[in-house]
């Protein structure tokens, strides 16, 4: 058999026409499936394949003060973001990165779980510094999948002062996504928010919209252009807020207060509670904030025994200690079992017997027979304990509780502590397991006891004795209606009576006199030692309150001010001053008079002589202390 | 004869072949045109263009040889095929995206690759050894000899290694087996082990077929086999089994992802099954008429790999669309089957071997290369005939276009 016979070859051929027949059949049948079966869904995957989305981030509203000075606003800042892609490329792409940017392994991870978990962009750094910007921009080729655009970046201008009145934006994170006030229209991925502070408070007001724009990528990342499809969206700025905040005053209280301290100032507008000055030291750097915070950074602050993230001014929870008082004198005088001009039957020797067991006075020389307006000067606790007593537990419980001290002021923040107050005999039983007794009225009375407020708290107490005894809820954001929130029924020569009180305090040979005494206004106030769990075993000083309220001489106050320094030992010689210079800084700006001569009589007499307006507004102080500069000096040294 | 019947050459498969190189220089050109420019690939065209004077001056001058001085020349072109291909390598290098293949040998200015060389060496040589025959090869023993030729250099391509390239060396031996009239069953036995090395993944479905397998030889092939022969394939089939894990752990990652990928290109999107994917979506979004010449999106957003070389089918198929991968898919076959038809009317056997040959490869060639862009073979590197970006394998194509117009004109 001729194996290569021409009719065998035919046959042959034959056959392998039709298996190649089959063969190219079949890849046509294969493109008839991908190109006319198919086609609509390739088309549309070919289109997400190179056409994204992309968020153009909208500017948030420009925070002002009362001033119209700017507290925070948004500059140019670099954000870089990466892309999904194949999960080793990116990898790669990001461990190149991290010589660049601070980028460790765990948050190359993190980035990568994002990726994969949304399949969306993902912000790697949104503040980036222009010199990482343009290192990277000439390696362009060496990150696939990375793009830089400039997006609006926050700017804090008050810095470390502000801070606690502020807040800080930082990224939304997935569970703020599932919360009701991050609605899904508006929020996505990737959105910078408010986190705290006012920054939080006003989110929505500030947020505006942001905006898309439909970009063409290759597939390297490389943004092409922009897709011609479809138009883009521009971003909706978020809407503008202006606060009662004096931004100087912010700052200048920010510089007053002690170095290396903690303690908080609170400042208020009695005319209808805007916040002045919202302090809380120690501070912190929101704009580090800003872009993501560096982890060394934020071990530091979390670190840090003194909680610079902790806001003292409404959150610090502290025994009111003898400021309290002016409250139990309030109440006194608003249910009438005291008059103002009468005297305590039992005289203070320096303690006084009660119930089987003595109870001191701060002072144990005694202050003798006092009216109320005396007590209050000399802070006397032995007036104050035969005044609780004749209030009543009861009563004295029922009137606290209908001010609010159990309850928050309402201020426009995210968080607000509580004041701690009873609010009836069953917090004792609750808590120790005892009924109280008429003994707990004397503590109480002079702010001794289960008593605690935030320095907020106080200060709305004060503005309630600086205008007729109502205090509206301190407000942070101007226009904002404040509800009228405290009533105290004062008559009119009793609320004369306190504030009288009030100035004894700071009158010559009172306890605050030297730190308070200013050229130009009158300053009353109240000084409080407040017990801590450290000061109690001997272990730390106590903390020093004072709180209280600055005008022209004669004139009602406008500013109401209560300062706290934490283990501050002495209300009069390191709260009291700050609270004089924050007030002298405020009313002498409002007037438009030069700052630069601030200073108490105290720093006065440290470095000169006794200044000529002294003699003049104080004649009788002048008198004291004129007889020598040292005996004054000592005094000063020496005050209670 | 006459003198030009002696000296003519087949016009229709000259014209296709030229038309595909023009129609592929066309392509290369569109494949450079991207958002991003990249120099090399936007001059690819051009040097493409030269390197089809280059073939078209050598198919010229071999389309004049005389098939004896063909014949004659079958063993020493083999011999340096090889050798060729062994200096591949240790001096071989790679390039591009297969940087880690040595398949390129660099001679002063420019590099070409032996293992085009070693497929003609390949068929001539084999040709020569089964013309000779008169009885159909139908033991295991008769399939040795053609084996081995083909075996060598396959062996040296896989080295390389390039799985592509040697699939096209396997369509070589089983298209001129079968012209040599060797029977089917035989040709299906012998790829019996390959089989079963695909289907080691599971020992149930390994099971299956090796049962199928020996009942096939014991009912219908037992008067037809020796007994030796029948042992020997089994053993063939159990050794392909065991050695399936050992190999496919051999194997590198990217090969076995391929593999993997080409089950389901969905497994891993962006890594092993992104080509795929992209040529998919490429392919499927030119649609009935394409997007036009020069037009295609993915393209010009380089999201195709590959798109002169391996890839350049998916260019076509977004831009010209079906209409156009229907053309060119029917264009091949029309190459395809002038080959067969040159060779089942030619006087010679060794010319009709050759040709079976070149059919072979061809058909490997685009079956592999235009259906793993469609996603229907595993996407393995291998070019498709006179379209693909690539001098030495164009000019190869044209030296095998010169042999089938020279082998299957000349009437002894």
């Amino acid at each position: 058999m001729r194996i290569y016979h021409p009719l065998a070859l035919r046959r042959r051929a034959k056959d392998l026409v039709f298996a190649t027949g089959v063969v190219l059949a079949t890849l046509i049948i294969a493109f008839f499936r991908l190109q006319v079966l198919q086609s609509d869904d390739w088309v549309l995957r070919a289109s997400s394949n190179r056409v994204r989305v992309l968020p153009v981030p909208a500017p948030r509203g420009t925070i002002y003060d009362r001033n119209g000075i700017i507290i925070a606003d948004n500059v140019p800042g670099y954000s870089i973001t990466v892309l999904p892609g194949p999960v080793d490329s990116v990898r790669a792409t990001l461990t190149r990165m991290s010589e660049h940017i601070e980028l460790s392994d765990l948050q190359i991870e993190r980035i990568l779980a994002q990726l994969r978990r949304f399949g969306r962009e993902v912000v790697i750094d949104s503040d980036a510094d222009f010199d990482v910007v343009s290192k990277i921009e000439e390696r362009r080729a060496e990150f696939p999948g990375v793009y830089i655009d400039m997006r609006p970046r926050r700017r804090y201008n008050l810095g470390a002062s502000g801070a606690h009145v502020t807040g800080y934006v930082g990224e939304i994170t997935a569970d703020e996504l599932e919360m009701e006030m991050f609605p899904d229209s508006v929020y996505s991925p990737g959105v910078i928010v408010g986190k705290i502070g006012v920054e939080r408070q006003y989110e929505s007001l500030l947020q505006g919209r942001q905006g898309v724009r439909w970009v063409e990528f290759d597939a390297r990342g490389r943004i092409v252009g922009d897709f011609a499809g479809v138009e883009r969206t521009a971003p909706v700025e978020g809407k503008d807020l202006h606060l009662n905040l004096d931004s100087g005053l912010q700052q200048w209280i920010h510089r007053i207060f002690p170095d290396s301290m903690s303690g908080a100032v609170v400042a208020l507008d009695p005319k209808d509670g805007g916040v002045l000055a919202l302090y809380s030291a120690p501070g912190y750097d929101p704009n580090a904030f800003v872009g993501g915070i560096d982890t060394e950074t934020w071990a530091g602050l979390n670190e840090n025994d003194q909680k610079p993230l902790f806001n003292r001014s409404v959150l610090g929870l502290y025994a009111p200690a003898s400021t309290w008082k002016l409250a139990s004198a309030g109440i006194a005088l608003d249910a009438g079992v005291v008059t103002p001009d009468e005297v305590m039957p039992d005289p203070c020797e320096g303690q006084w017997y009660w119930g089987n067991r003595f109870w001191g006075c701060w002072d144990r020389q005694g202050h003798g027979y006092n009216t109320l307006a005396e007590a209050i000067g000399n802070s006397c606790d032995v007036y104050f304990y035969q005044l609780g007593l004749r209030l009543g537990l009861q009563r004295l419980l029922d009137r606290s509780t209908d001010i609010g001290f159990s309850q928050q002021c309402g201020v426009d923040l995210p968080q607000e502590s509580s004041g701690i107050f009873p609010e009836g005999p069953q917090f004792w039983q609750e808590l120790y397991g005892y009924r109280p007794t008429e003994g707990e009225a004397l503590n109480l009375a002079i702010g001794q006891g289960p008593n605690s407020q935030t320095p907020l708290k106080m200060a709305q107490f004060y503005v309630a004795l600086a205008r007729n005894g109502s205090a509206p809820a301190p407000v942070i954001a101007k226009g904002v209606a404040s509800s009228e929130d405290w009533q105290l029924d004062l008559a009119p020569e009793h609320l004369e009576s306190l504030q009288e009180g009030l100035r004894m305090v700071t009158a010559p040979g009172g306890t605050a006199h030297f730190g308070t005494a200013l050229e130009h206004w009158e300053v009353i106030g109240k000084t409080g030692t407040g017990q801590n769990p450290l000061s109690v075993r001997g272990l730390a000083q106590d903390h020093a309150w004072f709180a209280g309220m600055a005008g022209p001489p004669g004139e009602p106050p406008e500013i109401v001010l209560v300062a706290i320094v934490e283990y501050g030992e002495s209300g009069g010689q390191v709260a009291a001053p700050i609270v004089a210079k924050a007030a002298d800084y405020y009313l002498r700006s409002k007037r438009g008079m030069p700052i630069d001569t601030i200073q108490t009589y105290r720093e006065h007499i440290l470095s000169g002589p006794v200044p000529q307006w002294y003699r003049d507004r104080f004649p009788r102080g002048f008198a004291i202390e004129v007889e020598e500069q040292t005996t004054l000096a000592a005094a000063v040294e020496g005050g209670s | 004869m006459s003198f030009s019947e002696k000296w003519a050459i087949d016009r229709r498969l000259v014209s296709a072949t030229l038309f595909l190189s023009l129609f592929g220089i066309a392509m290369i050109y569109s494949a450079g045109q991207v958002e991003v420019p990249n120099v090399v690939t936007e001059r690819a065209w051009l040097s493409q263009l030269r390197w089809l004077l280059v073939a078209l001056l050598g198919f010229t001058v071999l389309s004049r040889i005389p098939m004896p001085w063909i014949e004659w020349a079958a063993h020493p072109i083999y011999v340096l095929g090889i050798i060729l291909l062994g200096v591949t390598l240790i001096i071989g290098e790679g390039r591009g995206t297969a940087a880690g293949v040595k398949s390129f040998i660099r001679l002063g200015g420019f590099g070409f690759q032996p293992a085009e060389i070693a497929k003609i060496a390949t068929i001539l040589w084999l040709a020569q050894n089964l013309s000779d025959r008169d009885s159909p090869l139908r033991t295991l023993r008769d399939l040795v000899k053609p084996g081995a030729i083909v075996a060598l250099p396959l062996g040296l391509v896989m080295l390389q290694p390039d799985l592509g390239t040697s699939l096209a060396f396997v369509g070589i031996l089983f298209a001129m087996l079968y012209w040599a009239a060797t029977p089917v069953w035989l040709l299906a036995l012998v790829a019996s082990p390959v089989v079963g090395l695909f289907l080691a993944y599971d020992t149930v479905v390994w099971s299956t077929y090796i049962l199928i397998v020996i009942a096939c030889m014991v009912l219908f092939l037992r008067s037809r086999l020796f007994l030796f022969e029948s042992v020997a394939l089994v053993l063939a089939n159990f050794a392909s089994a065991t050695l399936a894990r050992p190999l496919w752990n051999s194997l590198a990652n990217y090969q076995r992802n391929r593999i993997l990928v080409f089950l389901d290109p969905e497994v891993d999107p962006r890594g092993a099954g992104y080509q795929v994917i992209q040529s998919k979506v490429a392919i499927g979004s030119g649609e009935f008429w394409g997007q036009g010449f020069t037009q295609g999106a993915q393209k010009r957003l380089d999201f195709l790999p590959e798109q002169h070389t391996d890839f350049i089918f998916s260019v076509v198929g977004e831009e010209l669309g079906f209409v156009g991968t229907t053309l060119l898919i029917l264009l091949f076959g029309y190459v395809l089957i002038r080959l067969l038809r040159l060779a089942a009317v030619s006087d010679s056997s060794f010319a009709g071997l050759s040709l079976l040959g070149i059919f072979g490869a061809w058909l490997v060639h685009v079956l592999v290369n235009i259906g793993m862009t469609a996603g229907v073979v595993p996407v393995t590197g291998i070019p498709l005939p006179f379209v693909s970006y690539g001098g030495t394998f164009l000019v190869m194509s044209w030296v095998a276009v010169a042999l089938a117009v020279r082998l299957s004109h000349e009437r002894i």
